[in-house]
C-alpha cells in the first residue's frame, strides 16, 4: 500500500506533538496493561494453589470408584475387582503413577477425644507417585508398608485429639456385615498439610492392615490415576476406563469435585471480565485524547482532502496513531508486568491476611504465575478494542469537509 | 482547448437572516494555456469562485467544466483523484501541513501521487531552490516567515506540473521583490509548460502580469479585460 509510508509518518508525527499527552496517555495504558497481567497473575497463583491443594487431598486426577460409592462411601461400595487384579493391570499400564486405597468413613479415638474422620488404607510405595497428602511428615516416620501396624494422622489432628507421637488410638468403622469393627494403632508420624480441615480429616493405615480390620480381604474403595497436566484429562480418563474394566465409575477430579473444578471454568472468564473493566477505564482516556487530537487538526486533515488525499488514508493515518499508541503501552505494560511478577517466583507471604482466605482453600503463600494465555488475552484486549474504540474519532476525522477546514480564518 | 469553464453559477450563504451571493450567475471561459487574474475588492467571491473551479465547493447551480469534462456533479472520490492529479493549490488561509518539514510539505502530494522517493526529492530540492528557498528544506512551517511559508505553499502547487493552477492571494505576504520572482516563474511555467493560471489578487503588480484581468464585485463579473491587446 503505497500510502502507508506518509502515512505512518505523519502518525508517529503527530503522536509526538503533544509530547505530554502522549506520554500521560502511554502512561495509563502501560499500567492499565500491567494491572490487567500482574493482578491476572496473582489471581490465577491463588486459584491454581487452591486446585492443587485440592487435588492433593482427593488425591489423584482420576478416579475409579464403585458407582454407588460417591453417594455412600462405605464398605458396602467397594471395587468389584479384586486389588490383586487391579494392580496387575494398572502397574504394566506405563501410568504416571497410581495407587489403590481403602478409603471408609469412621471413628478415631484417642485415651480422652473421639472425632469423624476418613480412614485411609494405602500402599505406601505407590502412594509416593502420587504427591498424595500425608507425605509432607512433621514429626516421626511415613507408613512403611501394606501391613504396617501404625497409622500416620494430621499433626491438628493429634492436637484435637490431645494425644501425640507414639501414643495409642482406636480405629472404628463397620465391617460389610454391619458390626463393628474396631482395632488399636499406635501413631507413627505426624503430618502438615497446607490446610488446617485435611489435617483433622485424613488418617492413614497400611492398606492391609485396615483391610484385615475391616474384613474385606483384597478389595478397596478407589483406584486413583495421576496425569502429567492436571487440567487435560480427556484421553486418560477413557484409558483408565478401559483399565479398570465394568460395573465402576471413573470420573477426572473435575466432577469429583465440582467447585474445584468450576473453579478454574470460572476463573477463565473472570480473568476477561477484568481485562476488559480495566480496558473500559483506559478507553475513555484513548477516546478522549484521540477525539481532541483530532479536532485540534480541522484544518490540516481538511487541507490534506483538499490537496487531494483520500477519506481512508486520513482514517487510516488516526488509527495507525491509536495504534502505535496502543502498541508501545502494550510493550511497556508487558514488560512491567513481567519485571512485577519474576522476583515474586518465590511467593508472597500473605498470611497476614490469609486467615480469613482459608475457607476458600487457599494458602498463605501466593505464588504469582504468569500464563502465556493471560498475557495473550490482555494484549488482545487492548489492541482489538484499542482499535474499535479509535473508529469513530477516526472515522470523523475522515468526514471533514476539506471547505469548512480550508477556508476558516 | 478550454482549460476552465463555469456556466451560470451561483452559490448563496446565508449569514444571520441576511442571503449573500458570493456567486451570482458567473459565466467564464479560460483557454489552456490562459494567465488570469481575479481581482475583487474583499468579499468579492475570489476565493469561492476558486473553489468551485477547483472542485472543494459545490455550486447551488451552474455547471462548472475542466479540461473538457464537468465535474460539479462528480463524486467525492473523482474530484479528490482530479485535484490530486490535475489542479495545483496554493490557498489563502492555510496551506502547510504543520509536521512536515518544507521538503515534506512540497512533496506531499507527489507522495500522495505514489512518485518514487527519489524523484521526488530531486524535483522538491529543484524547486525550494527555485523559490529562494534553498537551505530551508529542513524547517518546519513553524519555524518560517509567512512569506517563506507562502513560497512553500507555491512551491508545491507547481511542483508536479499540474496543468491547472488555483492561487488564491499567492503574494499576500510577499515583498516586491520575491512577488517579482515568484511571477516571473509562474510566467515561466506558463511559456514552457502551458499550464494554466489563475490567481486571486488584490496586488496591482500581480495583475499587471496577467494577460487577462477579471474584475468581481458582490459575485459578478463586471469586467474581463485582455491586456494583451491593451
Ligand atoms: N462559509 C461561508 N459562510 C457564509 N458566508 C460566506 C462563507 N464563505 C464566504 N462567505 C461570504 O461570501 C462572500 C464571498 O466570499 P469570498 O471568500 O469568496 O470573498 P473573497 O473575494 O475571497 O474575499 P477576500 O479577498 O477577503 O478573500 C463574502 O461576503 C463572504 O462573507
Ligand atoms: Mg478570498
Amino acid at each position: 500500500m503505497r500510502f502507508f509510508a506518509i502515512i505512518s509518518m505523519l502518525a508517529w508525527r503527530n503522536l509526538w506533538r503533544n509530547h505530554r499527552r502522549t506520554i500521560v496517555m502511554l502512561s495509563a495504558i502501560t499500567i492499565g496493561v500491567w494491572a490487567m497481567i500482574f493482578m491476572t497473575a496473582l489471581m490465577r497463583g491463588m486459584v491454581n494453589d487452591m486446585v492443587r491443594d485440592g487435588i492433593r487431598a482427593l488425591p489423584g486426577h482420576v478416579q475409579v470408584h464403585h458407582p454407588q460409592y460417591r453417594d455412600d462411601p462405605s464398605v458396602l461400595n467397594l471395587i468389584p475387582t479384586a486389588d490383586s487384579e487391579l494392580t496387575k493391570v494398572f502397574s504394566q499400564a506405563g501410568l504416571d503413577g497410581w495407587a489403590s486405597r481403602v478409603k471408609v468413613p469412621g471413628i478415631i479415638s484417642s485415651e480422652r477425644e473421639s472425632r469423624g474422620v476418613t480412614l485411609i488404607g494405602v500402599d505406601p510405595a505407590l502412594e509416593k507417585s502420587l504427591d498424595a497428602l500425608g507425605s509432607n511428615i512433621a514429626a516421626g516416620r511415613n507408613l512403611e508398608g501394606v501391613d504396617d501396624g501404625g497409622v500416620v494422622i494430621g499433626r491438628r489432628l493429634a492436637d484435637k485429639l490431645d494425644t501425640e507421637l507414639g501414643k495409642r488410638i482406636v480405629l472404628m468403622s463397620q465391617d460389610p456385615d454391619n458390626e463393628i469393627a474396631d482395632r488399636g494403632y499406635r501413631i507413627v508420624g505426624l503430618y502438615e498439610a497446607n490446610l488446617e480441615r485435611y489435617e483433622e480429616s485424613f488418617v492413614f493405615a497400611g492398606k492391609s492392615t485396615l483391610q484385615k480390620m475391616l474384613g474385606i480381604e483384597d478389595q478397596v474403595s478407589e483406584v486413583a490415576v495421576m496425569a502429567g497436566d492436571y487440567r487435560d484429562l480427556e484421553g486418560l480418563t477413557e484409558r483408565v476406563a478401559l483399565l479398570a474394566g465394568g460395573d465402576v465409575e471413573v470420573l477426572p477430579w473435575q466432577q469429583l469435585n465440582r467447585y474445584l473444578g468450576s473453579m478454574l471454568k470460572v476463573m477463565d472468564g473472570f480473568v476477561l471480565v477484568w481485562m476488559i473493566v480495566i480496558f473500559l477505564a483506559l478507553s475513555f482516556g484513548l477516546v478522549n485524547t484521540l477525539v481532541m487530537a483530532v479536532f485540534e487538526r480541522v484544518r490540516e486533515i481538511g487541507l490534506m482532502l483538499a490537496l487531494g488525499m483520500r477519506p481512508a488514508s486520513i482514517l487510516g493515518q488516526i488509527l495507525v496513531e491509536s495504534s502505535l499508541l496502543l502498541i508501545i503501552g502494550l510493550v511497556l505494560g508487558n514488560a512491567l508486568a513481567w519485571a512485577s511478577v519474576v522476583p515474586l517466583q518465590d511467593g508472597i507471604d500473605i498470611s497476614a491476611v490469609a486467615k480469613g482466605m482459608e475457607m476458600f482453600g487457599a494458602s498463605s503463600i501466593l505464588y504469582p504465575e504468569l500464563e502465556l494465555k493471560d498475557i495473550v488475552t490482555a494484549n488482545i484486549v487492548v489492541l482489538v478494542l484499542g482499535f474499535l474504540a479509535s473508529l469513530s474519532p477516526a472515522w470523523r476525522a475522515s468526514r471533514y469537509e476539506p471547505i469548512e477546514a480550508i477556508t476558516k480564518v | 482547448m478550454t482549460a476552465v469553464r463555469c456556466i451560470d453559477l451561483c452559490k448563496t450563504y446565508r449569514q444571520g437572516d441576511q442571503d449573500i451571493k458570493a456567486l451570482d450567475h458567473v459565466n467564464l471561459d479560460i483557454e489552456s494555456g490562459g494567465f488570469v487574474c481575479l481581482s475583487a475588492p474583499s468579499g468579492g467571491g475570489k476565493t469561492t469562485l476558486l473553489n468551485a473551479i477547483g472542485g472543494l465547493d459545490s455550486p447551488d447551480s451552474g455547471e462548472v467544466w475542466i479540461a473538457g469534462r464537468r465535474i460539479d456533479n462528480l463524486s467525492k472520490g473523482e474530484l479528490a483523484q482530479l485535484r490530486l492529479t490535475q489542479i495545483g493549490f496554493v490557498f489563502q488561509a492555510y496551506n502547510l501541513i504543520p509536521v512536515l518539514s518544507a521538503r515534506e510539505n512540497v512533496e506531499f502530494v507527489m507522495q500522495v501521487q505514489g512518485v518514487p522517493a527519489a524523484e521526488r526529492q530531486d524535483k522538491s530540492r529543484a524547486i525550494l531552490k527555485e523559490v529562494g528557498l534553498q537551505g530551508l528544506e529542513d524547517r518546519r512551517p513553524a519555524d518560517m516567515s509567512g512569506g517563506q511559508q507562502q513560497r512553500v505553499a507555491v512551491a508545491r502547487a507547481i511542483v508536479s506540473r499540474p496543468e491547472l493552477v488555483l492561487a488564491d492571494e499567492p503574494t499576500a505576504n510577499l515583498d516586491s521583490k520575491t512577488s517579482d520572482e515568484l511571477m516571473a516563474l509562474f510566467v515561466e511555467l506558463n511559456e514552457h509548460h502551458n499550464t494554466t493560471f489563475v490567481i486571486a489578487t488584490h496586488d496591482q503588480r500581480v495583475m499587471s502580469y496577467a494577460r487577462r484581468l477579471i474584475r468581481m464585485l458582490d459575485g459578478r463579473i463586471i469586467d474581463d479585460i485582455d491586456q494583451q491587446a491593451a
